[in-house]
């Protein structure tokens, strides 16, 4: 067997609480936990990360206000995670998903799917062409509003390591009162959901870049035992 | 050192990125992971993700990771010399339940894969569950009920209260499109199935 360090458990103090009523039950990691899928370069194609083109006809863009979104994705030693897969959802500009199950009276916008992929290169860097999200209502909840959000799916590293979670927009009033941000407890886990101005990242003329910097669960320093 | 990123629910509209099979897209994976070439016994697994009340929890996806049928996971972290790799079985996939809760997917019984100390595990599918309803996702196993021998020397379902391991088991049956396994998944609830902290 190969030599295996053990993952770090989730971190309790950051993560929001677990919907299972019953105790998680604790269980030792093993290949199956310790293994998972890898993807190459060629899993996705250089389109996939241009949400502003990916889904639009010839010739033609997505509507709103583009943005780079770049980022990392490294673990809890600051250690790359290359070939993880990053797999992105929003709303157009006006705030309405591609969805058919989205009910919300906004104008939908033919060039724009909302989807997109990318996987890291060796050094942990990925990087989004997009619009700028719209917030939209939560009308079930009365009348409120979810900030403007992108999701985000990473599979990469370990199947342990497993992430989703939403990156969110700096400035926004609608985070106070949002169900989804606030569900993180800890202040400074949720300050760090939100993207940061990058100006370096910018395209002179084109768009501003933002970043985004994922963390995954680290290893331990010893290998465990074959 | 940096902390780790926080989660946050799928949402309810991860459809046409995650699972968009059925969406007129194809994905980076989907719920038929044997192809016509891969090695192993053909099952089909079916079952239902429910909430509390035993109702269809909301907008759910279950992903799916497991070992090829000589027991040897697709990955670079596995690469003993005993298993062999078989290089079409990624053992990755991914399904969404519809509004009635259900979910199939079509693969190959997983062979055995070692735990820590080279005990055998009894052959496992590792499943995640996302729903828009969970702002983290849950971790659990699929066992086969046709394994009782190694069921019963399996570390993680021996450390699984007794009373609470029938919800890890995948009931066998032969069914005209093959062999079947049922499983249900249950977030909440009297038959919660168990989730593990891994």
């Amino acid at each position: 067997m190969p030599t295996l360090a053990p993952l770090k458990k989730l971190d309790r103090t950051v993560q929001p609480k677990s919907s299972a009523t019953k105790r998680l039950v604790p269980i030792k990691q093993s290949l199956s936990e310790l293994a998972g899928p890898v993807f190459g370069l060629n899993a996705v194609k250089k389109i996939d990360a241009d949400l502003t083109k990916n889904a639009a006809k010839k010739g033609k863009e997505a509507i709103g206000e583009r943005m780079i979104l770049t980022g990392s994705v490294t673990d809890e030693e600051d250690r790359p995670v290359p070939g993880a897969l990053i797999e992105i959802w929003q709303t157009n500009a006006a705030g309405l998903y591609a969805h058919k199950g989205d009910q919300h009276d906004a104008p939908a916008d033919p060039n724009f799917h909302g989807t997109g992929r990318c996987v890291t290169g060796a050094d942990g860097q990925y990087r989004f062409t997009t619009i700028r999200p719209g917030a939209y209502p939560i009308t079930r909840l009365g009348n409120r509003w979810r900030p403007a959000h992108i999701h985000y799916s990473i599979t990469g590293g370990s199947f342990a390591q497993r992430l989703i979670t939403q990156c969110y927009f700096p400035g926004d009033p609608l985070q106070d009162d949002d169900f989804v941000f606030q569900a993180v407890t800890n202040k400074a886990a949720r300050e760090r959901l939100i993207v940061k101005y990058a100006p370096e990242q910018s395209i002179m003329g084109y768009a501003a870049g933002y970043s985004f910097d994922i963390v995954l669960r680290g290893r331990d320093a010893t290998p465990m035992e074959k | 050192m940096p902390k780790q990123t926080a989660s946050n629910t799928i949402g309810p509209f991860f459809h046409h990125i995650l699972t968009p099979e059925g969406h007129g897209k194809s994905g980076i994976t989907d719920n038929k992971l044997a192809g016509k070439k891969t090695k192993g016994e053909r099952i089909h697994v079916e079952g239902l993700i429910l909430d509390a009340d035993g109702k269809p929890l909301r907008a759910a996806m279950l992903e799916i990771w497991q070992a090829n049928a000589a027991g040897r996971y697709n990955s670079p972290v596995d690469d003993r010399d005993e298993a062999q790799l078989d290089k079409k079985f990624s053992g990755f996939g991914r399904v969404s339940s519809g509004s009635k809760g259900k979910f199939e997917f079509e693969t190959i019984k997983p062979g055995s894969v070692p735990s820590t100390g080279n005990a055998p595990q009894a052959p496992h599918i590792n499943l995640t569950l996302f729903a828009a309803a969970t702002d983290i996702h849950l971790f659990t196993r699929l066992y086969f009920s046709d394994e009782e021998e190694a069921n019963e020397i399996d570390p993680v379902l021996s450390s699984v209260n007794a009373a609470r391991r029938d919800t890890l088991i995948a009931r066998r049956k032969k069914t005209k499109k093959g062999i079947v396994y049922r499983f249900d998944v249950q977030v909440g609830g009297d038959d919660e199935t168990v989730f593990f902290a891994i």
